[in-house]
């Protein structure tokens, strides 16, 4: 599906940088070892900003819950409709939840609670790459 | 007057965690008038029709509704913010005839596509004596109520208008703007999936069905409620435009937008703006209506950790609401006559009505509470306002419905299952909500 480009800026250039490069990191903290997502200038749970470092994840996860968007107001999406919008429990971290179109499964047919990976699409229009998911084996 | 421009109330007047105790302002507090002006669906492009004349209309009226002059008011707290999700297209041309018709401030758009302060004080004839003035941090009614009631509490004002206009301009909500382009910044790089504004609800809801067994169907008595009771609202959309009854089937049959959420779990934008005015309790004694005092205020804007609320968020954070609430208000759920929490997506005002333990509804309940009678004449009435569903996107309805049961001026739709003594009312969605307490009485 064809989603919009993300545009990097000095605090998420690293997260979609790992993305081009295929892996998937998360912002932690050294100091309290919280993990966030999206990026913030500084730890949530310790305030603390120089203690932020990028984090390598597994790439696996669970499939939380999801709906099914049959009026999108994205033009690039539109055509697609309908389509899966799931939200993806992060191995690590479950609390941490990511979007997901789901490729490969059609809509409204979602297995909720089961296991998947990361994958990376790259996006038409400047090419960034973006994470994705699909069934782990 | 007040010097400078007017700026976002401080964190400091917010009730936002537990263990505050009772409000220091309990009962000292009263919401004495209400004015409302008429609904359209869209801006048609004249003076007389925009947000910055609604919103004159509206305070005109709360001030005549309380029997207050307007050189009596000294506060003003507002929502600068006006939006019902279409914004002005940069390079559109502005209607500079419209914007002359008014009193300008330094933005041509404010009146048309926005609200200051200021320019309310320059255009409503007479506000010659306003010290406080505040703007909402949350585009809502319901923070606007919250920072006004703990204002006059604190003594910053004695007489505040409470205000809340909304313009709605042509085109399809949340389309055009960052959605018609190839690319993404800000916050929306992590937001690219598409979502519509009702899918986090309906995501959340497809795992509460999950958990409880439960399905969308159960919705329907609920939606079709509330639609019932915003017909008998005359100030609202659909009385005033479209006074179709919905049944179950109709509910049952609606398209989706995102799935478990249909087209008629989600508002419509429309134009309208209202204006309430609190005193103090000392001074409500005084004026025309019969005062509604405040038991309490909150805030309950818990951190969400990923792009999106969970449905273990949301209960979290409607627990804590409750609790809140009720503490400060030194009430228990067992107290509450009715609750008027916000709709505007239906979904969620089940999670709303769970978190205030209405009647007794633990987690998981309330879609079974839906099936029995919570008309406004039984003994368990559910949103008597009928929220936006009823009546339109205004975020409002709840508040206005909950003074005037409370006044004994809900008309038609009042409560007659039970004696209306103590109102619960707020918004917006759980995760980010204020809430007002409002009471018969003081103590």
């Amino acid at each position: 599906m064809p989603k919009q480009s993300p545009i990097p800026d000095q605090m998420t250039k690293p997260f979609w940088d790992a993305c081009n490069e295929g892996r998937l990191v998360m912002q932690a903290c050294k100091a309290c070892d919280y993990i966030q997502y999206p990026p913030e200038t500084e730890c949530f749970e310790c305030k603390s900003s120089e203690h932020l470092e990028w984090r390598e994840m597994s790439g696996r996860g669970k499939i939380r819950t999801y709906g099914v968007v049959h009026d999108c107001p994205v033009k690039t999406l539109q055509v697609d409709q309908p389509f899966n919008v799931a939200l993806i429990a992060l191995e690590e971290d479950p609390e941490i939840v990511l979007y997901s179109h789901l490729p490969g499964i059609p809509a409204d047919e979602v297995p909720v609670g089961a296991n998947v990976k990361v994958i990376f699409q790259e996006t038409p229009a400047t090419g960034q790459k973006v994470p994705e998911w699909q069934l782990a084996d | 007057m007040t010097t400078g421009p007017t700026q976002k109330a401080p964190q400091s007047m917010y009730r936002d965690y537990e263990g505050l105790g009772v409000w220091e302002h309990r009962g000292k507090v009263a919401a004495v008038g209400i004015g409302h002006s008429p609904t359209s669906r869209r801006w048609d492009g004249t003076a007389e029709n925009s947000v910055g004349a609604n919103t004159i209309l509206a305070i005109q009226k709360a001030m005549e509704d309380a029997g207050v002059s307007p050189d009596q008011v000294d506060g003003l707290v507002l929502d600068a913010d006006t939006t019902t999700g279409a914004h002005w297209q940069k390079g559109d041309p502005i209607p500079m005839d419209v914007v002359n018709s008014f009193n300008p401030s330094d933005d041509p758009l404010d009146g048309i596509a926005k609200l200051s302060a200021e320019w309310v004080i320059k255009n409503v004839p007479g506000l010659t004596n306003i010290k406080f003035t505040a703007y909402a941090n949350h585009s809502c009614m319901s923070d606007c109520v919250v920072v006004a009631a703990q204002a006059v509490g604190d003594g910053l004002c004695n007489n505040c208008l409470v205000v809340k206009g909304w313009h709605n301009l042509a085109g399809r909500y949340y389309q055009g703007g960052a959605a018609a382009e190839d690319t993404l910044s800000g916050r929306g790089q992590f937001n690219l999936w598409g979502a519509p504004a009702s899918y986090g609800t309906a995501s959340q809801f497809a795992e509460y069905c999950i958990k409880y067994g439960k399905n969308h169907d159960m919705m329907a008595p609920f939606v079709v409620n509330s639609k019932k009771n915003g017909l008998l609202f005359p100030e609202g959309f659909f009385a005033q435009h479209r006074p179709d009854v919905i049944t179950v089937e109709d509910y049952i049959s609606a398209r989706w937008i995102a799935k478990p959420a249909n087209l008629f779990d989600n508002d419509i934008p429309i134009m309208a703006s209202a204006a309430y005015l609190f005193t103090t309790a000392e001074r409500a004694k005084d004026m025309k209506q019969k005062p509604v005092y405040i038991l309490n205020h909150t805030r309950t804007w818990p951190r969400i950790r990923g792009v999106a609320p969970t449905l273990d968020d949301i209960e979290s954070a409607g627990d804590m609401m409750g609790r809140q609430l009720y503490e400060g208000a030194g009430i228990t759920a067992s107290d509450v006559s009715f609750e008027n929490m916000y709709d505007g997506f239906t979904l969620f005002h089940l999670f709303h009505l769970e978190g205030l333990r209405y009647r007794g509804v633990q987690r998981g309940e309330g879609l079974d509470f839906f099936q029995g009678d919570i008309s406004i004449s039984g003994p368990n009435p559910v949103s008597p306002s009928g929220g936006n569903t009823g009546s339109g996107r205004t975020r409002f309805w709840m508040h206005t419905d909950s003074i005037q049961q409370l006044q004994g001026r809900a008309g038609a739709r009042a409560v007659t299952g039970i004696r209306p003594e103590i109102a619960i009312s707020g918004g917006t969605m759980p995760q980010n909500v204020e809430a007002t307490v409002w009471s018969t009485t003081p103590d």
